[in-house]
Order: C-alpha cells, then sequence, then structure tokens
C-alpha cells in the first residue's frame, strides 16, 4: 500500500513552547497546520491566529426559533385550535406559556449549538482522519502537545517545515497515510447494504406489528375488556337464578310511562274507538312514520303495507294492509294491534314509542290512501 | 492530607501528590481496564436484588393497576410523588456542580464533575419513572403528556404547572445527557487511543466520534461548554422552581406559598450534595482515588451541604412564621398539625436530620472526616425524603372537611418501588464507574500545577 505524507509534526511537552512554536507556525505564513493538545492551553488561540468561534450566533439563533416557535404554538392551541377556559382565564394567558417556552429555547439551544458544533464545525463522526491510530496522536491524547503542518499547505516545503519546527525545540517527525483508507467510500447498491436495510425494515416493521397488535393486547393491558360488571347476556354468580339481567322491581314505573289499559284479547275497533291520534298528519309526523314503518313493519307487511315482502311464503302471510276491514277501522285500533300483536304479530310497544306509533298510524293512512285514490285525489 | 494550615489566599491546588498527566490516564483507566474486584460484584448482587424488587412490583403494578399503592382520597399522592421530587432534587447536584460551579471557576469541581454529572442523569431516570407509573396506563401517557396532532383533536394544557413539569424534566434529562457525553468526547479520545483491545479500540472510536484534540476544535468545544454551563444554571434552578409549582399553584393549604420555589432548589441542591458526597467517599476508597478526589473537595461539599442546609431550616422556620403571621386559621392548623398531629415523627425526623445534624459541620474536624461526612450525608438523604413526604402527605391528610381526613398508609408496593429506584441507581452507578471514565480525565489535565502556560512564557509556573 501506498503511503503519502500527511503532515510534518513536532511533539512538545511544555505548555510554554507550544505556544512559542504556535506562534512561529503562523508568523511563517502557514495556513493549514493545527495545534493538538490533550487539553484546552490558555492562549493558544490567539497565537495560532484563530479568530473568535462564531458557535454563539447559532445558539442565539436556535434560542430565538425555540423560543418564538413555542410561544407561537402555545398561543395558537390556546386560541385558535382548542380553545378552552381553564380557571376563568383569558385564552391567550401568555405568561402562563412562559414555563414552556423558556423550557424549549433552552433545549433547541444546547442542541443546536451542539449538534453544529458536531456536524458543521468538527465535520464528525469522522473516524479515519490521517492522523488517527498514529505514534503522534497517542502522545498528544496522553500529555505531550504537537504541531502538525499539513503537506498541502500552499507554503509547505518538507525541509523548510521541519527547520523551522526544530528551532522551536520539538521533537521532529513526519505523519503519512494511505490514500486507498481514506477515499472508501461506501456502495449504495453493495449487497450487504441492501441486506442490511432490508433486515432493518423487517425487523422494524415486525417489531411494531407485534407492539401495536399483540404486545398491547397481553395481559394486563386489556383496555379495560376485563370488568367486573355485569354485561348484558351473560351470566351472574351474584344471583341465586343466575340471570346477569334482572327485571325491575314490581311495580316499578319507568319515568314518563303511561299505562296501556288494554290487553291483548281485547278486540281491535272495539278499544280502537276510544283511542284517538294525538297527531296531526305534518310533514313532520309523516316522515317520522315513514321511518319508523319501514323499521319495524315493512319486513313483513311489504314496503306499502300491501303484505308482499320476501317473508311471503315462509310464514302464514301477513295481510294486507289495504282491506276493507283495516281502512275502516279508526285510527286506534292500528294503534292497538302495533301495542299489543295479533296472531303471529308480536307486540311493539317497547320498540316503538306511543308517539311513533301514532306516526306510523298516519303513514298507514297515507299509503290507504294512495293506492285507494278517491277521484279527486287524482285531479 | 495536609495537617498544615491552609493559606486561602492562594488557589488550592485540586490534586494532592502531583501525579503527571500521564499517571493520571493510567489511574482513572484502571477501573475500566482490570477486572473488577469482588466488592464491585458483591455491591452489584446487593444493587441488582434491590432492582429486581423493584422489577417486581412495577410489574405487579401494571397488573394491578395504582391501587396496589397506599394512595387514595384524600392523599391521592403518596410515594410516587414523593419518590419524583425526591429525585429529581439528587438530581440538581450535578448540574449545579458541573454547570454553575464552572460558571464560577471552581476548579475543585473537577474530580467530581463527571461523576455528578452521571448521577444527575441516573437519578432524572429513577425520577421519571415515578411520574410516568402514576399516571395509571402509562401506555396511553403520551397522549396526555406531550403535545403532537392526535385523532381526538385535543392537546394538552399549556397553563398546567404538570404540563411545564413535562417539559421542564424531559429537557432537563436531555440537556444533562448531552452535557455529559460533550465532556466525555475527549476522555473516549483518550481511551481510544490507550485501548489494548479491538473492541474498546472500535467502541472508543465510535463514542469520540474521532476527536482529534485539535486546538481548532478545543476552540469552538470550550465555547460551547461555556454556553452549555450558561444555560444549565438557569436551566437547573428552572426544574425544580417548575416542581415547586405543581404544588404551590394549588390552593391546598401548606402548599400554596410563595416561598416554595427558592425552598425546593436550595433542597434539592442539599440532597443532591449529600447524595454526591456519599458515593464519593465510597468510589474513592474502592478505586483509590484518593490523590484525585481530595480532602479539600469533600470539605469543600460538606461546606455547601451545610449552607444548603442551613437555607432550608430557614425556609421550614419561616414557612410556620407565615402560617401564624397571615391570619389564616386553615394554614396554621396545617403547620401546627405537621409538627405535633399524627405526623409529627415524620416532621421531627425531617427536622432533625436537615436542620440540627448538618449544623455538626461548623466544626472543622467533623467537617474533614470521612466517617462522619458520609453519616452526616446519609442524614440528609433521610430527612430530605421525609421532606418530602411531610409536605405531600401532611397537607393532604386532613381535608378541609373533617368528614374527609385520612391516613396514608403505604402498602408493601410502595416500598418495593422506593427500594428499585435505589437499586436502580446504584446498579447504573456501579455500570458506570466500571465502564466509564469516572473522572474528568481532560478536564483534571487542565488544573494540574504547570499545565497552564505562564503568560509572560518564561517557562516557570506559579
Amino acid at each position: 500500500m501506498e503511503k503519502k505524507l500527511y503532515s510534518i509534526s513536532a511533539i512538545y511537552s511544555n505548555p510554554n513552547d507550544i505556544i512559542r512554536a504556535a506562534a512561529a507556525v503562523r508568523d511563517a505564513g502557514y495556513k493549514k497546520f493545527d495545534i493538538h493538545t490533550p487539553y484546552p492551553i490558555h492562549g493558544l488561540d490567539g497565537a495560532m491566529g484563530l479568530k473568535e468561534t462564531k458557535l454563539g450566533f447559532v445558539t442565539l439563533a436556535a434560542a430565538i426559533i425555540g423560543a418564538a416557535g413555542m410561544i407561537s404554538f402555545a398561543s395558537w392551541v390556546a386560541v385558535v385550535d382548542y380553545p378552552q377556559v381553564i380557571g376563568g382565564k383569558p385564552y391567550w394567558s401568555w405568561p402562563a406559556f412562559v414555563p414552556v417556552t423558556y423550557e424549549i429555547a433552552v433545549l433547541l439551544a444546547v442542541l443546536g449549538t451542539v449538534g453544529a458544533m458536531i456536524a458543521f464545525f468538527f465535520k464528525f463522526p469522522n473516524i479515519s482522519h490521517p492522523l488517527h491510530d498514529t505514534p503522534y496522536m497517542k502522545k498528544v491524547s496522553a500529555d505531550k502537545f504537537g504541531v502538525s503542518i499539513q503537506a498541502d499547505d500552499g507554503k509547505f516545503n518538507e525541509k523548510v517545515v521541519r527547520e523551522l519546527l526544530k528551532n522551536t525545540g520539538g521533537e521532529v517527525d513526519a505523519v503519512y497515510y494511505s490514500e486507498e483508507f481514506l477515499t472508501f467510500k461506501p456502495q449504495m447498491f453493495d449487497p450487504k447494504f441492501i441486506f442490511l436495510l432490508v433486515g432493518i425494515a423487517l425487523a422494524t416493521s415486525a417489531g411494531g406489528y407485534l407492539y401495536w397488535n399483540k404486545v398491547l393486547y397481553l395481559p394486563p393491558f386489556d383496555w379495560m375488556m376485563q370488568q367486573p360488571k355485569v354485561k348484558p347476556q351473560t351470566m351472574s354468580e351474584f344471583y341465586a337464578d343466575g340471570f346477569g339481567m334482572r327485571l325491575p322491581v314490581a311495580g316499578t314505573v319507568a319515568r314518563g310511562f303511561i299505562p296501556y289499559p288494554y290487553a291483548l284479547g281485547a278486540k281491535a275497533d272495539s278499544v280502537g274507538k276510544f283511542l284517538v291520534n294525538p297527531l296531526l298528519p305534518t310533514k313532520a309526523a309523516l316522515d317520522l312514520g315513514k321511518k319508523k314503518f319501514f323499521t319495524y313493519c315493512s319486513p313483513c307487511h311489504g314496503n306499502f303495507g300491501k303484505g308482499d315482502s320476501r317473508m311471503n311464503g315462509q310464514f302464514p302471510n301477513p295481510p294486507t294492509l289495504h282491506s276493507d276491514k283495516v281502512r275502516t277501522w279508526p285510527d286506534g285500533a292500528i294503534f292497538h294491534t302495533i301495542t299489543v300483536g295479533q296472531n303471529v304479530m308480536p307486540s311493539y310497544q317497547y320498540q316503538i314509542s306511543r308517539e311513533e306509533r301514532w306516526a306510523i298510524v298516519n303513514y298507514i293512512r297515507t299509503l290507504q290512501r294512495a293506492y285507494n285514490a278517491k277521484e279527486s285525489d287524482l285531479q | 492530607m495536609s495537617s498544615t494550615v491552609l493559606d486561602y489566599s492562594k488557589e488550592l491546588s485540586v490534586i494532592e501528590g502531583l501525579p503527571s498527566a500521564a499517571t493520571l490516564d493510567e489511574m482513572i483507566e484502571k477501573p475500566i481496564n482490570d477486572f473488577p474486584q469482588r466488592r464491585w460484584f458483591i455491591g452489584l448482587a446487593i444493587t441488582g436484588t434491590m432492582l429486581m424488587i423493584g422489577v417486581v412490583s412495577l410489574t405487579w403494578l401494571l397488573w394491578k393497576g395504582v391501587g396496589v399503592w397506599g394512595i387514595n382520597q384524600p392523599v391521592a399522592w403518596g410515594f410516587d410523588v414523593v419518590n419524583f421530587v425526591f429525585w429529581v432534587g439528587i438530581g440538581h447536584a450535578g448540574t449545579l456542580i458541573s454547570a454553575i460551579l464552572f460558571l464560577f471557576r471552581q476548579k475543585w469541581r473537577t474530580g467530581i464533575a463527571r461523576f455528578a454529572e452521571a448521577m444527575t442523569l441516573f437519578a432524572v431516570l429513577c425520577a421519571v419513572q415515578f411520574v410516568i407509573f402514576h399516571t395509571g396506563r402509562p401506555w396511553l401517557a403520551m397522549a396526555w403528556l406531550f403535545p403532537y396532532p392526535n385523532q381526538h383533536g385535543v392537546w394538552v394544557n399549556f397553563t398546567s404547572p404538570l404540563e411545564w413539569d413535562v417539559f421542564a424534566v424531559n429537557t432537563y434529562f436531555i440537556v444533562s445527557a448531552v452535557f455529559w457525553y460533550l465532556g466525555l468526547i475527549p476522555d473516549f479520545a483518550t481511551l481510544r487511543d490507550r485501548a489494548t483491545t479491538t473492541i474498546k479500540k472500535v467502541t472508543f472510536s465510535i463514542l469520540s466520534l474521532g476527536w482529534r484534540f485539535s486546538n481548532r476544535h478545543w476552540q469552538h468545544y470550550e465555547r460551547a461548554y461555556l454556553i452549555m454551563a450558561g444555560f444549565a444554571t438557569p436551566l437547573v434552578l428552572s426544574v425544580h422552581t417548575i416542581v415547586s409549582f405543581d404544588f404551590a399553584v394549588s390552593i391546598i393549604p401548606g402548599w400554596h406559598t410563595t416561598i416554595f420555589p427558592p425552598y425546593f432548589v436550595a433542597g434539592a441542591i442539599f440532597s443532591g450534595f449529600a447524595m454526591v458526597q456519599n458515593v464519593l467517599i465510597i468510589t474513592r476508597k474502592a478505586f483509590k482515588f484518593e490523590t484525585l478526589i481530595t480532602m479539600d473537595t469533600i470539605e469543600k461539599m460538606n461546606k455547601i451541604i451545610l449552607v444548603t442546609g442551613t437555607i432550608v431550616g430557614y425556609a421550614y422556620i419561616m414557612e410556620f412564621f407565615i402560617a401564624w403571621y397571615s391570619g389564616n386559621a386553615t394554614e396554621l392548623f396545617v403547620f401546627v398539625n405537621r409538627a405535633f398531629g399524627p405526623y409529627w415523627w415524620a416532621y421531627w425526623t425531617m427536622m432533625t436530620c436537615n436542620l440540627f445534624t448538618p449544623q455538626l459541620f461548623w466544626s472543622k474536624k467533623i467537617r474533614t472526616s470521612l466517617l462522619a461526612s458520609f453519616i452526616l450525608a446519609i442524614f440528609v438523604n433521610i430527612g430530605m425524603w421525609f421532606e418530602r413526604f411531610v409536605i405531600i402527605v401532611t397537607s393532604l391528610h386532613r381535608d378541609f372537611l373533617p368528614s374527609s381526613w385520612g391516613m396514608f398508609v403505604p402498602t408493601m408496593w410502595d416500598f418495593g418501588m422506593l427500594i428499585g429506584s435505589f437499586g436502580l441507581f446504584f446498579t447504573l452507578v456501579l455500570l458506570f464507574v466500571k465502564f466509564l471514565p469516572a473522572i474528568a480525565m481532560a478536564e483534571i489535565k487542565a488544573v494540574i500545577p504547570g499545565a497552564q502556560p505562564t503568560h509572560h512564557g518564561n517557562g516557570a509556573s506559579h
């Protein structure tokens, strides 16, 4: 492997010598040189002719972005997107946003400073610099101080540089590097690299799948499915008869309950005349009636009440609602039939409220009128 | 240690016995290279057992819910919040030592700064677990802790001290971690260059990011360190201030006092220094760091413990005075009840350990005795834990309505979590002293005599 000269270096043991050497190298006009010390030494920046670091501006910018961003975000949340009255204070209670604003400003300032310093000021991570792993580096990382003048400096002349460093009292040496090592570039389409990416993708998705679909549903994460309460249609060991669902105590009356005075045996047309339809056939009442008719009545009686639903032939055929009998019934008779049921038709009083039943009656009347229209209606 | 009278007009040398920079490296690297001693394993066995007790308690907690703790109305904040405040407080010493004392150019801090920063990180980890698990179902906690766009269209409440706490503690942890890592970079590079095995070489090469000790880098690095110290100082004050807001912004008598922020910050530094003192004395003995962590350092730590302990004691008395001076009957009742009510033993433990026993540090003999420092520091830790217990439990257990009065009785799971947090902390400390440089090599090299040039460049060192 061919070795190339990186720099001529010199090692010193005394901090005063390194300051003098730095000044000498600077005065000789070299630009591409560096001083390496195991710890920062006061006065070396001046001796090297370094300008003041600009890191502070990064900090300032990051802090301003953090503070401005956070106070705007908190204000937007509190005033625009999610306004809540908390403690009777105005939406824009900005003094209460100060702590979070302050914390985010500090966080961004610190992360911005360190991140910018490492990535842009140092160009790190970089673990394949020519100086790495050299005897020179091992000395300056322990207790010695070193100067290194790079071979690609415009003024570089090996003899002159060696002479200069020797005159400052340093222990002169040269640092070589292998071109091949430093020009190594990772290959995008290297099968190993692609396998790595695929592996990472698989591991991530498998992990994500397991976490969100399996792990989160293992006990104890039962999402409150396991609760010591009685659920509908389940047993309960608490009651002697084992039923989870209980009937109300005898004589319980629900709020707004009006008892229905007629039993199943009562004849529809005879009790019907005692029941008066409280609803006017308004648009709202008819819409409600239509909706409930389609929900509860049409499955058997058909969409238009003609008794022609798909149930035909499978059950005793449901009767048409357009028969003379039903047409001449009083409203109350239809209401009574819906309420208590008739033949195989069950009672609907628990599914359909009183008002809705009257609305259905009105809607049936509309259907009957439509199918048996008078001459005057057709004009 | 020297028995001569110290001349305080001169800046003291940090290091006793004046080792050279190269010996320093060897000394600090020794615990990393050597196979650990038997007592390290014994220590790890003990702390590991404590950690496992914590893990079992935690599993049971997750399985059953926070009902396994002793909390209930009226004392709905129990050991969880006590431990949280206790551990966050412990953490503050690290930042104080690494940032505030750095700004004050206190060179004696160099020997212990790295250590204290690591302890900050571990203590904040211990603290965070309690607040996370006291949310009940922590796997859903993200939704009410962090403001992120979610399908519920709900945002967190930025005016709540509890939300401030989320921001403060998270910022504090991240900033401390970055600060700690930044300090470690040059040391990783030194270890990389001293590495004898490939594993160490690769690990430390990666961790050092390729640090080259270049002065062009040191220049920015030093500025960054200064900036970070400048930010960490107000940050550390803000964190415990905000923790105290969790209480002070509420309207519970015993909590609703304006003295809380400074009082909490002083208490945090007090307890943190005590914990650093304890761990420091053990490490100094175990790894023979007598020349790096000097008696002078320990004495200075004791002085800070004395000062902050007295500030805290002043706050206790001032609270009492204001409770009487305010003329508010409820407030006065709470404070009298604290001292003479059913939790009188907790109150007097706190007073004894925090106010009375640290006064012994006025004596130079006690201040410079390892054993006395160690025991008194343990007392401080006990006292500061009880301080949080007293503040939280005694303020809550007597509600406004006597019919709602109750007592707080911790369960074994409360103690399990507390023991577990100590286990976590000390396990991490043991791993830290074994695997990472416990003392900042680059920093301590910079303060040994003759490390810095004389300003006239004539070679003589002062």
